[in-house]
C-alpha cells in the first residue's frame, strides 16, 4: 500500500485515491483542425516509461481534488506531488 | 426539503430508541444516531473578499481555510471539505434558515449554497474504545498527535465513504455517512464494537454525556 501526500490533506492511504493516467497532456487549441491521426495521438497514445512518470491522481474519497504525482514505475516510489497548474519538478533521488 | 411527517431516518428500521439505555455503564463504545441534523453545502473561493465577508456575515464565523479543520459555534459549525467547499452543520430544521441567510449574503458572488440535509445521517461514537473501533475500518491516523478535537477528514470506513469529525477528547466522533450506506455502516461498527462492550443511547442522553465532559465546543 502507498501513502500518497495529497497537496491539501497530507499523507493518506492509497484506498482514498483514484488514478487518472498520464499528466501534462494539453488539449489541442483547435481540435477540429487536426487530422484524425493527430487527434487519435492526443486522445489515445500515452508514454509508458520505465522510470519516472508524471501522472494525475484524484483524492476521490477525500477532498476530491486532482493533482500531479511523479512516480518511478520501476520502484513504485513517489518522488514528488504537486498541484494542478504547477510545473513538473525535477525528479528527486 | 422532505415534508416533516414523511421524513424517516435511514436507521429507523433498526429501532435504536427501543435498544437505547439511560446509562451506558462500562460499555467501551457508546453509539447513537443524530437524526435530521441540518447540513448545507457551501462552495466559493475564500480568497474572494466578497465571498469571505458574505459567508462570515451569514454564519457568524468565517469558514475555516486550514484543510480538514472545523470552526464555528456550538449549534452551527463548518467542516472543511475542500479548498472551496464546506459542510455547514446545524441543529435539526435550521437548514432553510441557513440556506436563506447564505444566499442573501452571497448574492452576486460566485458561490453555491445547497441543502444536503437528507443526503447523509450522522452516527456518533464515544467511549474509551471509540478510537479503536474507527481505526479498525478507517485508514486515517487517529493518534492524538495527528488528529484531535476540531479536526475532520473525509475517508472510508470499511469501504463506505464517511466524513469523520472529532468533537472532544473523550473521544467523541461524528461519522457522516450517505443514507444508503447507513445501515451497512451501523452494522459493521456494532460488530466491530462487540469486543469492547457496545451500548446504544438516545440523542438526549448522548448530548448530556457530551456536555458533562466538555461544556465548551460543538454539540
Amino acid at each position: 500500500m502507498h501513502l500518497i501526500a495529497c497537496p491539501w490533506c497530507g499523507p493518506r492511504d492509497e484506498v482514498e485515491y483514484a488514478y487518472g493516467g498520464e499528466g501534462h497532456i494539453a488539449r489541442p487549441a483547435r481540435p477540429e483542425a487536426l487530422s484524425d491521426g493527430a487527434y487519435a495521438d492526443y486522445l489515445f497514445m500515452r508514454r509508458n516509461p520505465k522510470g519516472v512518470h508524471a501522472e494525475r491522481w484524484v483524492h476521490a474519497a477525500g477532498c476530491r481534488r486532482w493533482f500531479n504525482v511523479l512516480r518511478d514505475t520501476v520502484s513504485h516510489r513517489i518522488l514528488a506531488v504537486y498541484k494542478m497548474g504547477e510545473p513538473r519538478p525535477e525528479a528527486g533521488p | 426539503m422532505v415534508e416533516p411527517y414523511l421524513r424517516q431516518s435511514p436507521l429507523d428500521h433498526l429501532s435504536l430508541d427501543a435498544r437505547a439505555v439511560g446509562d451506558p455503564g462500562g460499555a467501551g463504545v457508546v453509539a447513537g444516531e443524530r437524526r435530521f441534523i441540518a447540513k448545507v453545502s457551501l462552495r466559493g473561493d475564500p480568497a474572494d473578499p466578497a465571498f469571505a465577508a458574505g459567508a462570515k456575515t451569514a454564519l457568524g464565523f468565517a469558514p475555516p481555510v486550514a484543510p480538514n479543520t472545523v470552526d464555528g459555534k456550538r449549534d452551527r459549525y463548518a467542516l472543511w471539505l475542500g479548498p472551496d467547499e464546506w459542510l455547514v452543520v446545524g441543529a435539526p430544521d435550521t437548514q432553510d434558515k441557513t440556506v436563506a441567510a447564505l444566499r442573501a449574503a452571497l448574492a452576486g458572488c460566485h458561490a453555491a449554497v445547497t441543502d444536503v440535509s437528507e443526503g447523509r445521517t450522522i452516527i456518533r461514537l464515544t467511549g474509551a474504545h471509540a478510537r479503536d473501533v474507527i481505526a479498525k475500518g478507517c485508514p486515517i491516523d487517529l493518534h492524538p498527535r495527528a488528529f484531535g478535537p476540531g479536526r475532520c477528514a473525509q475517508s472510508r470506513y470499511a469501504r463506505a465513504l464517511v466524513i469523520l469529525h472529532q468533537l472532544d477528547e473523550a473521544p467523541t466522533f461524528d461519522l457522516h455517512v450517505d443514507r444508503s450506506f447507513a445501515d451497512y455502516l451501523w452494522r459493521v461498527i456494532e460488530d466491530a464494537s462487540l469486543e469492547y462492550g457496545f451500548a446504544v443511547v438516545a440523542e438526549p442522553v448522548m448530548a448530556a454525556l457530551k456536555r458533562r465532559r466538555t461544556p465548551q465546543g460543538q454539540d
